[in-house]
């Protein structure tokens, strides 16, 4: 294609979108909107799977049936919206096979916050509450993002999402509720969650290198710090509610700014466990490497029964 | 592995009464399968009473690229719609 051509398909795709149109699979795009998507969208697919590791933990040690099924299917959702976004994917012309390999080789990334352990019964809640409290403040903008298959998941996404969080809060409440024990112990988990919960934003906006790009392709509508605000600002009336404590001392109502004023976050931590680093990095990719793996050979099964009985389908027509 | 699992494209009837829609893909080696992951990944939470599964390979798709020759012609057909007709006012249930 001309030079000329491609500016002036450019142009009229920014325009396309600025008019809010949606994007569809087989239309022209720049490849860097093909590449960023890629990227974003099986990193999103990604941390759905891996995110499925530390709640599995606790599936078989629920505390009771009602919380056992809440749990299994919560995290049966995960898988779903995994398999969601990873179909979506696929429409950018990538294969399943090829998102697998660089999440298993490591080229990908997938949220941080999975890299931490789940330690007690109470973090099972807590990751309700605040994990499942943040994406969702994340993934509600992606509803109306640019890319029209991304965009449809993301709304199965999000109506999917809310039981999640209030079956962790309901947890959290029961816990805080309960005896001395129990109160510590949502407590602990509140102290543990908290600060990585505030990392799911990503960096500030002083540091985030992609958020001009990513807000001119709808990819983002506020910014990380105007998001992590929002969460903040949500999250402590409700902490206040359980009569927990957040864990920063500098937490402030900002009566000026209408807004709380919050500690610094330690991105030392963040960066580290974004580099491989953190508690469970290994574990998790370990387990999920197992998993794939040990699967090879009942998807191999599956192929040979499916072409057996085509075989055979064959021979009935001849 | 030998082979990669093919996809499928899946069609939803939510509730009879309205169309098969498009709800998205799934991997399976087969149809039957295609038909069970279908289920499991769509139909959570009563989307659905039934479903289609289609190979994604056997769908023949128009291309964007052709839209204007495809589609533009229908734009100036004015005459295809009720309004471009004149009746008098007094003429009632038309």
């Amino acid at each position: 294609m001309k030079t000329e051509n491609l500016k002036d398909r450019a142009i009229l795709f920014e325009q396309k979108i600025a008019r809010d149109e949606k994007i569809e699979p087989k239309d022209w795009m720049p490849e860097k909107y093909r590449k960023t998507h890629i990227r974003q969208i099986s990193q999103h697919a990604h941390s759905e799977i891996v995110g499925m590791l530390p709640e599995g933990n606790w599936i078989t040690r629920a505390p009771s049936m009602r919380r056992k099924v809440a749990l299994l299917a919560k995290v049966q959702d995960e898988a779903g919206h995994g398999l969601y976004l990873y179909s979506a994917c696929e429409t950018l012309g990538v294969t399943r096979e090829e998102l697998y390999a660089q999440l298993h080789e490591g080229t990908a990334k997938y949220s941080s916050i999975f890299n931490y352990p789940t330690l007690t019964w109470a973090d099972i809640g807590a990751i309700g509450w605040l994990v499942d409290g943040a994406a969702i403040i994340n993934q509600v903008p992606l509803c109306t993002t640019s890319y029209g298959p991304y965009a449809r998941a993301m709304v199965r996404v999000c109506k999917e999402e809310s039981f999640h969080q209030r079956q962790g809060y309901e947890i959290m409440t029961i816990l805080a509720n309960g005896t001395k024990v129990q109160k510590e112990m949502a407590q602990d988990a509140l102290n543990r969650w908290w600060w990585p919960s505030l990392m799911m934003f990503g960096p500030t906006d002083a540091e985030s290198v992609h958020t001009a790009q990513s807000m001119q392709w709808k990819l983002k509508r506020k910014t990380n710090d105007a998001l992590r605000q929002q969460f903040v600002d949500q999250t402590v009336p409700q902490a206040d509610i359980l009569d927990l404590q957040i864990p920063d001392p500098a937490l402030k109502w900002n009566p000026e700014r209408k807004q709380y004023d919050f500690g610094p976050i330690d991105w030392e931590e963040f960066w580290q466990v974004v580099k491989g680093h953190g508690p469970c990095n290994q574990e998790r990719i370990t387990a999920r490497v197992k998993a794939w793996e040990e699967g090879e050979w009942v998807r191999d099964a599956a192929v040979a029964y499916a072409d057996k009985q085509s075989d055979a389908t064959l021979q009935k027509a001849i | 592995m030998k082979q990669d699992w093919p996809l499928w494209e899946v069609f939803i009837r939510s509730k009879n009464g309205l169309e098969h829609r498009h709800f998205g893909s799934v991997r399976a080696a087969d149809a039957a399968m295609a038909l069970d992951n279908a289920r499991d990944v769509y139909t959570r939470r009563n989307e659905g009473v039934s479903i289609w599964v289609v190979a994604s390979k056997d769908i023949t798709a128009s291309n964007p690229a052709n839209n204007g020759e495809l589609f533009e012609p229908a734009k100036d057909k004015v005459y295809r719609h009720p309004t471009f007709y004149k009746v008098p006012d007094e003429v009632k249930h038309m």
